[in-house]
């Protein structure tokens, strides 16, 4: 499989809810096809039977006590808001 | 007296406080001086709250006069990558997204910090969201390398490297996911060390790549960078990666242990791409630890030296494409004039905000995770993973540290690889496996290249082992004076 046409940039860009340039798509397109056919070198290393490693700190099923502690005040939570009401964030209308 | 100060480690500025030489206050007027004087040329800062930063030192002066100092780093200024919060002062992560941020809350290393009198000394540049190997990336501009304005400082903690080097500030906090840290600081000729992952709690560090990023220490000297580090580790119940462990008096420990220690020295980080300029100046101070007595052994990490690059930026775009979907215009952060509807706000917010780079990745992270090729690409990277970890440590038990070059580089010109992704990724090969492994890192100065250029040696200690990397780092350091040469400027 080659990786280069393997990327499907309209697609991938929709997902990742990012609004691309068609200059930006072709760049991307090329820039990150190199970078897919040098990653392609992983499929030399056997992984058979190898568990994946998800982080390296030596810490599973971290438990917290279900007990409420204070949190920040509505006005600091919303100091850095683009639009805000009433203590709510101000967006579109989402529904008719 | 205030233009000796600027190139002072910091235990020794502590020195002076504790004897009353010099006044906190007296010190952060001449650091805001030096910046004054030379940050038009370097850029290490975003910014810089310099009243705030006096009535800190005011405080702290305070305190020792009433004989309630907090110990050495009280009234001592250190500077904040512009990636980790501080209350009430700007967070931009070099970014339009976050242009205008100020962060609500304390990171917990700026809690520890305030509570050992630290002082909060500006907020320095980055590249955007900490990605990048030269601080090329930042939406407000390059930083330039104190030793040659025409070059790079590294990345993507370049501003803090830069600001301690060019005598702005005697201690910076960086994060380190790939290299971050250790990359800039050999770049700029002092010291950076990057801890065990766990060791030091990254709530309050904006994210990048979760399983990988760390806080680390900028300094002049070894002495100093143990130093802030016993200020800044320990367990956290605010970050559940955070690890239960006794945390030693570093400093103290330095003068205990005294080697010889047994070192390792990977044979496929002396290959292709090594400038032979710091090839051997590394061998050399190899040879340094061979005359003290200690155990010089050929090690191999043929893995690591193969697959590492690749597995990172699979991981690392991966976590990062998920990390950076908080940014989306509604809650903070940039939102988008011209968007109509709530994807729309989405789409166009991310598009105004981020700058190429993050894009870049942002895509292939959501490419390596989407339907059809998360096993192919995000699984496989995982799995080659752990057998880096497993490597690493088959080596570990035969060797107290790792030797090896910080950069297969002395610092590159401004642009010189910018238009190359994969080539700026291919510069940090020596420095990527220990973040994969979750290893602690340092880079010291081990001299410079015949154009003037400083050269950084990587030591990598085993898991949790910082008290034993420190003193094997700082046996190198007292045997040599590179600390004490400075960039003029």
């Amino acid at each position: 499989m080659n990786p280069a046409s393997d990327l499907n940039i309209e697609y991938v860009a929709h997902l990742a809810r990012l609004a691309l340039t068609d200059a930006e798509k072709q760049k991307f397109a090329r820039q990150l096809g190199d970078i897919l056919h040098y990653v392609e070198k992983l499929k030399q290393v056997d992984v058979t039977g190898v568990e994946p490693m998800a982080h390296a700190s030596p810490v599973f099923n971290v438990w917290a006590a279900d007990v409420a502690r204070p949190g920040l005040p509505v006005e600091s939570a919303l100091r850095n808001a683009p639009a805000q009401r009433d203590h709510m964030i101000v967006v579109p209308k989402v529904v008719e | 007296m205030a233009a000796d100060l600027i190139h002072l480690p910091a235990a020794a500025l502590a020195a002076l406080l504790d004897a009353n030489k010099i006044s906190s206050v007296e010190l952060v007027q001449a650091l805001v001086a030096r910046q004054q004087a030379v940050d038009g040329r370097v850029k290490a800062f975003n910014s810089l709250d310099e009243a705030g930063a006096l009535a800190l030192a005011a405080a702290a002066d305070a305190r020792r006069a009433a004989g309630q100092a907090r110990g050495p780093l009280d009234g001592v200024p250190v500077g904040f990558k512009d990636v980790i919060a501080v209350a009430g002062q700007p967070l931009t992560c070099s970014s339009k997204m976050l242009a205008n941020f100020v962060s609500p809350y304390d990171a917990t290393v700026t809690t520890k910090l305030k509570a050992a009198g630290a002082i909060p000394f500006g907020r320095l540049n980055m590249d955007e969201f900490a990605m990048g190997s030269s601080t090329e990336n930042s939406a407000f501009g390059p930083t330039a390398n104190p030793w040659d304005l025409s070059r790079v400082p590294g990345g993507s903690s370049g501003g803090s490297a830069a600001a301690v080097a060019a005598g702005e500030v005697p201690l910076a906090l960086g994060s380190d996911t790939g290299g971050s840290i250790r990359q800039p600081a050999a770049l700029c000729g002092i010291v950076g060390f990057k801890p065990t992952y766990g060791l030091v709690s990254r709530y309050g560090l904006a994210a990048f790549a979760s399983s990988l990023d760390q806080i680390g220490t900028f300094a002049r000297t070894v002495e100093d960078a143990a130093l802030l580090l016993g200020a800044i580790a320990g367990h956290d119940a605010h970050d559940s990666t955070s690890f239960r462990v006794e945390i030693p008096d570093y400093r103290a420990e330095l003068a205990k242990r005294k080697g010889p220690w047994r070192l390792g020295v990977p044979k496929e980080f002396f290959g292709a791409g090594l400038d032979p300029e710091i090839g051997a100046a590394v061998q050399q101070a190899i040879a340094f630890y061979r005359s003290a007595g200690c155990e010089i052994k050929d090690v191999s990490l043929p893995l690591t030296a193969e697959h590492a690059v690749a597995v990172y930026y699979l991981i690392a775009t991966a976590e990062a494409s998920s990390n950076l979907a908080r940014y989306d215009g509604i809650r903070y952060g940039h939102r988008s004039a011209a968007a109509t509807d709530a994807i729309d706000i989405y789409a166009k917010s991310r598009a105004e905000g981020f700058g190429e780079e993050v894009k870049r990745r942002i895509i292939l992270g959501t490419h390596v995770l989407s339907s059809g090729y998360y096993d192919a690409y995000y699984l496989r990277a995982q799995k080659v993973r752990t057998l880096i970890r497993g490597e690493f440590l088959r080596v570990f038990q035969d060797c107290d540290a790792l030797l090896s070059p910080t950069t297969p580089t002395a610092a590159f010109k401004l642009g010189e690889k910018s238009a190359d992704p994969l080539a700026m990724y291919l510069s940090d090969i020596y420095t990527i496996g220990v973040n994969l492994a979750g290893l602690p890192g340092i880079s010291v100065p081990c001299g410079f290249t015949g154009g003037g250029l400083p050269i950084g040696l990587q030591v990598i200690g085993q898991p949790f082992q910082e008290a034993a990397l420190l003193a094997i780092a700082r046996a190198y350091e007292q045997g040599h004076e590179w600390s004490q040469c400075h960039p003029a400027l």
